[in-house]
């Protein structure tokens, strides 16, 4: 479904991606892990169009979509959510959600229609099966950090994508809030059928979710594979004893 | 049920201002019915402003020229045309919104500061062109003399046209503020990056949201020159900018009426405080100190808070 290959983004003299390289197949859930400044969010800008990569092929159902803006890959099937939290801070939450629907429907341009009796149902659905129902009505700015974290999922959800990349959806979440957030990203993949692409630093919550492994260090992929051919890589074990931290690889 | 909900209070107490200013020429001398049209036309051009600057979080700091040359393109057709002076309120929106087009396809590009410094280059440049072509703008004597047509020219008449005009620009702004397009607007307002992110291309809205405001812009230039008799180089001068600039933030430019109420605030604060000091523009600057250390939010602003317990979002998460 999504094939990277070789791609390279260089800021300034600063290779913040040099080789990476990664195939997504559908219904998959795939978890992209790395030391911090291992060009993770990077990788993300450049699938989904933040950043256009210096060279290398990026391919999304056999198609290239390197370097087109962000607005024309979305329209393809790619929905993302953020490391740090990026919502519509003024509008309330069925709003936040309901401008990624209005979005898909093309009704952006729609100049004298009532918004707010427009893509009711489908907004309300998507906000009851992230369980956010009930704080519809709330200003998004005001809401918890976890809370907020959900939010970007929800939003990313009304654009009904094939591919779903999410940047580090638990970072920052206390451990109750990450348990929500994990069988969410569950019912995403099973019930709903979405493939999953994201990036993340808590090792237990990757192993217990991912069914696939990219490996990350210094730009680079190092490699790719089931979370047991990733375990007992050597490389990996080099590259994690080498950073000093997570042992629990 | 989302958003600014028009409450039964909102309805009378509007539909009583209304009613209020349908009966004002009959209850007050000629010269308050002459400023309430003012009031409303200022208002009218304030509230286009704050479509972009409040809904669409851009900062037009040049919004007079297109209010200007509405007025120039009213006036022009009465005076250098054989057509009839009806068709000049179809002409002052189409090249109010021409012009928005062209400077907003420079300046759509840029973001923030850029886009508003680079929109008081060119809006400076079109009044320089106004002001300096004598032979078809008249130059710095402007263009006097105009004959709006007959129907709308005693000061009670143009008085209703001006105010019946207003409430159907303010009624369409309101309705396209609140439409799948202004709902849109208002998220790149609070965040482009994620707008771009849900499939918006932010830029085209951003246009489509200037050319739409410098259309109203345009039918309130049209609607100072049916007052007036007259259009001038001044309007579209940057203090004229800045004055409304200043008329979104005193009334709260988050609020669709702000901009109306903070130009009946300035407008007669002006005319009143006029009659007794030669130092107006001095107040006028003391005012925006303390709307900006205080009032953040503009009058009505702290007003909805107060009702509605509304915290304000904060700026950036």
């Amino acid at each position: 479904m999504l094939e990277v290959r070789s791609v390279r983004k260089n800021f300034d003299g600063f290779m913040a991606v040099a080789d990476a390289n990664l195939s997504v197949s559908k219904g998959d859930v795939v978890a992209v892990i790395g030391p911090n400044g291992a060009g993770k969010t990077t990788l993300f800008h450049l699938i989904t169009g933040q950043l256009a990569p210096d060279r290398g092929e990026i391919l999304f159902k056999g198609e290239s979509i390197a370097g087109l803006p962000p607005h024309a890959i979305c329209r393809r099937g790619i929905s993302r959510s953020y490391q740090v939290v990026n919502i519509f801070n003024r509008l309330t939450v069925f709003e936040n959600v309901q401008i990624a629907v209005l979005s898909r429907r093309g009704k952006t341009f729609n100049l004298f229609g009532r918004a707010r009796s427009m893509a009711v149902d489908e907004t309300m659905e998507i906000l009851a099966s992230v369980g956010m129902a009930d704080r519809a009505d709330r200003v998004s700015g005001a809401l918890s950090h976890g809370d907020q974290k959900v939010l970007e999922i929800a939003i990313a959800l009304g654009n009904r994508p094939e591919l779903l990349i999410l940047d580090e959806p638990t970072a920052g979440m206390s451990p109750e809030e990450t348990a929500v957030a994990l069988a969410l990203m569950r019912r995403l993949s099973e019930d709903m059928g979405i493939t999953i692409l994201f990036c993340e630093h808590d090792m237990s919550m990757v192993f217990s979710i991912a069914r696939t492994l990219m490996v990350m260090q210094q730009g680079s992929t190092l490699i790719q594979g089931s979370p047991e051919a990733v375990r007992n890589d050597h490389r990996v074990q080099e590259a994690y004893l080498g950073e000093g931290d997570a042992c629990s690889v | 049920m989302h958003n600014n909900p028009l409450t039964r209070p909102t309805w009378i107490a509007g539909a009583m201002v209304v009613l209020a200013l349908f009966l004002l020429p009959a209850a007050v001398p000629r010269f308050y019915v002459y400023m309430a049209a003012l009031i409303l036309i200022t208002g009218l051009l304030a509230t286009s402003l704050n479509m972009v600057l409040g809904f669409g979080g851009m900062y037009q700091f040049h919004h007079a020229v297109f209010y200007g040359i509405g007025a120039y393109g009213f006036a022009l057709i009465a005076t250098k045309t054989s057509l009839p002076s009806w068709v000049g309120y179809l002409v002052a929106p189409v090249v109010a919104a021409l012009l928005s087009l062209i400077m907003g396809l420079i300046t759509v590009r840029l973001s923030k500061l850029y886009f508003g410094m680079m929109q008081i280059s060119l809006g400076s440049l079109v009044w320089a062109l106004v002001f300096r072509w004598y032979s078809f703008t008249g130059g710095d004597d402007g263009i006097h003399g105009v004959c709006p047509p007959e129907a709308v020219s005693s000061t009670t008449g143009s008085y209703y046209f001006t105010l019946s005009v207003t409430l159907v620009c303010l009624w369409l702004m309101y309705r396209i503020v609140h439409s799948p397009f202004g709902r849109t607007f208002q998220g790149i307002r609070d965040n482009p990056e994620r707008t771009s992110a849900v499939g918006v291309d932010v830029r085209r809205h951003q246009l489509a949201g200037l050319v739409i405001a410098g259309a109203f812009a345009g039918v309130a230039g049209s609607l100072f020159v049916t007052v007036e008799g007259c259009a001038f180089p001044e309007l579209l001068f940057w203090t004229l900018s800045l004055e409304i600039l200043v008329m979104c933030l005193l009334g709260g430019w988050f609020i669709f009426l702000g901009p109306m109420f903070g130009a009946a605030v300035m407008m007669t604060l002006r005319t009143f405080v006029g009659i007794y000091t030669e130092y107006w523009t001095m107040i006028m600057g003391v005012v925006l100190m303390l709307i900006i250390l205080f009032l953040p939010e503009g009058v009505l602003g702290l007003f909805k808070r107060k009702t509605t317990g509304d915290k304000p979002a904060e700026e950036e998460a």
